[in-house]
């Protein structure tokens, strides 16, 4: 099942094993290839766009696709096509960033609360579990309606938030190992807390530390956007999926392609994160289906 | 038995007191409170303090909490940040509405979780389980936002068989919503049907591959008494605490879904609460929220226990 952890493959880097055990999987594959596209598209789309995305045409507004504009215009006279190839770079920046940063936290967290067991455990648990009780939207609108939607207050509160659950994933899987004799065996050594939680416990945690931190990164991207749905996210003028798709709602009957390029960008990369997600799960040996909808 | 059952209920009623805790906390850190949102930004002095004694505000915050919470939990949630409405009366109609989708989206959602997932899982890697499987992916990735967009483009706007907004009223009878929850419905039942779907399909597979059938085929049963009878109540034992999650994210996470569609459920007003920083809204909606989550969880948790014999006699013993 999981060739990834031969000992053979120790030598080559780790990262490189499992992506290619990713990509040997067909939605891997095009997992990956989703993805990839998408972060290009992100570095270089300011470079390519035909027009300034925040470039209003009184002319032509609400014009369908032609020569000129590819994908019409917006309510504003805004060429769509570069507004949604620009679209997904806030995105990808913000949880880009947060992501790793809730793994992180949230990984370490949970490992040494794994590793310390008892009461500590038991009272953190609980609070943790107060946390997850309340649902994310409120958490987070609270946060940002109070400090306002940059990016400095977006990247902090994501990563915050998103980290709670990850404590949770963490410490279970520390639990299947702390038991085990080799960890008996460090403790026996006279190895610090800090170093059998480095080289005992997070081996055997990052597997599912890896697939949490894909499903994470989707379930990020999926709150982002409908923060800025909301509009509460990023604001105007610029370009984002979220935004875009609330504001070309209301034009939909006219402009039905407003909606739609927005909604084909932001659902190909969820789509593609998840595909990589199921492989990487699938690979590593982690079932990802029980994992919860939150 | 009586003592675990005790002791998860004790764990749940923990939660929710330090729910309440870190709710009152949140609120309290942030910068502003009742006063200075009702009162506008701009005022300050003597104003300000007038206000905040009038409304008690002044006293430390351990007294307050505590005045809070026990009037919270005698149903009683204070008014509104302007003073007008209790929001006790407020929340009523809105948390029936919210249920009424709710149990609409579950009555569509469970059984067809429950029907594609057993499909997918007897019929593993062949191309049924590949379709139903991805289509799962997409329903329960894509943003609920996208979706319903999508859906009240494609059923309202180009083929107008289904009103694209609810218009009804907040206190209006439950028949007055139908067809107009119809869309709404069809959105949350996707994402929850492709969660328990998962669940279902892959402890399928783990039952179908159990020694108990193998002895079973092996004695000739047939194949639908196997399924049906044999495998079916095993497998879907541990989906009780998906479906769970999945009612405890109904309640709080169809915010968009009641955006979206202008529904008058407790998530819009969750929304219109935050825009006018109604802090007394927020800290009640919150907490009845959670409280819910918490008792769902708590349920389905009890229910696994009894319904799963292995489970009651381990904790009988433990």
């Amino acid at each position: 099942m999981s060739e990834a952890i031969l000992p053979q493959d120790r030598k080559r880097c780790r990262l490189m094993v499992v992506l290619g055990d990713v990509f040997s999987r067909p939605s891997g594959a095009i997992g990956l290839t989703l993805i990839l596209g998408h972060l290009i598209l992100a570095l270089v789309s300011p470079y390519i766009s035909p027009f300034d995305y925040k470039a209003m045409n009184s002319g032509a507004m609400l014009s369908g696709p032609d020569q000129v504009n590819w994908l019409g215009t917006d309510h504003l006279g805004r060429d769509v096509f570069s507004r949604t190839i620009q679209g997904g770079r806030v995105a990808i920046l913000v949880t880009g960033i947060a992501t790793p940063l809730a793994v992180f936290w949230g990984g370490l967290v949970g490992i040494f609360f794994g590793l310390v067991g008892g009461r500590v455990d038991e009272v953190l648990m609980r609070v943790v579990d107060a946390f997850l009780s309340l649902p994310w939207i409120l958490k987070m609108l609270v946060l940002i309606v109070t400090f306002g939607t940059k990016v400095e207050v977006l990247i902090p509160t994501l990563a915050f938030f998103y980290g709670i659950p990850v404590i949770r994933i963490a410490r279970a899987a520390t639990h299947d190992v702390v038991a085990r004799d080799f960890v008996a065996a460090a403790r026996a050594r006279g190895h610090g807390m800090f170093s059998i939680m480095r080289r005992e416990l997070l081996p055997n945690v990052l597997d599912t530390l890896m697939v949490e931190g894909a499903m994470r990164w989707s379930w990020m991207l999926l709150a982002f956007s409908s923060l800025s749905f909301l509009g509460f996210g990023v604001s105007p003028p610029t370009p984002d999926w979220g935004l875009m798709i609330a504001d070309a709602r209301g034009f939909m009957t006219f402009a039905p392609i407003g909606v739609l390029a927005p909604v084909i960008a932001l659902s190909s990369l969820i789509i593609g994160i998840n595909l990589s997600a199921d492989a990487l799960a699938k690979g590593l040996g982690v079932d990802r289906a029980m994992k919860a909808p939150i | 038995m009586l003592r675990m059952f005790l002791r998860r209920t004790l764990l749940g009623l923990a939660t929710v007191a330090i729910v309440s805790v870190i709710i009152f906390a949140g609120i309290e850190l942030l910068p502003g409170d009742a006063c200075t949102a009702f009162l506008e930004r701009e005022a300050k002095g003597q104003v300000l303090e007038n206000c905040r004694e009038e409304l008690g505000l002044n006293r430390p915050a351990l007294t307050r909490y505590l005045e809070w919470a026990g009037n919270a939990m005698r149903g009683d949630f204070g008014m509104s940040a302007n003073g007008q409405e209790s929001i006790a009366g407020l929340v009523g109609a809105r948390l029936g509405n919210s249920l009424l989708l709710a149990v609409c989206a579950l009555m569509i959602g469970v059984p067809l979780a429950i029907i594609l997932g057993l499909f997918a899982g007897l019929r593993r890697d062949r191309p049924i389980d590949l379709i139903i499987s991805t289509g799962a992916i997409f329903a329960m990735t894509i943003p609920e936002f996208v979706s319903a967009t999508v859906l009240i483009l494609v059923f309202s706007a180009w083929l107008g068989w289904l009103p694209g907004i609810v218009l009804t009223a907040a206190e209006a009878p439950v028949r007055e919503f139908f067809p107009e929850i119809l869309l709404p419905m069809i959105v949350l039942s996707m994402v929850m049907t492709a969660h328990i779907l998962r669940m279902v399909r892959s402890s399928v597979i783990e039952v179908m591959n159990s020694d108990y059938i193998q002895m079973a085929t092996l004695k000739g049963v047939g194949y639908g008494r196997i399924v049906f009878l044999h495998a079916l109540p095993n497998a879907l034992l541990p989906a009780i605490n998906v479906v769970a999650l999945t009612i405890a994210w109904l309640l709080g996470g169809v915010v968009v879904v009641e955006v979206v569609f202008n529904f008058p459920g407790m998530g819009r007003m969750m929304i219109d609460a935050i825009s006018d920083r109604d802090l007394p809204v927020v800290q009640a909606l919150a907490l009845i929220i959670a409280s819910a989550y918490v008792l769902v969880n708590l349920s389905a948790d009890l229910l696994t226990m009894f319904a799963n014999p292995r489970l009651r006699t381990l904790y009988t013993r433990g």
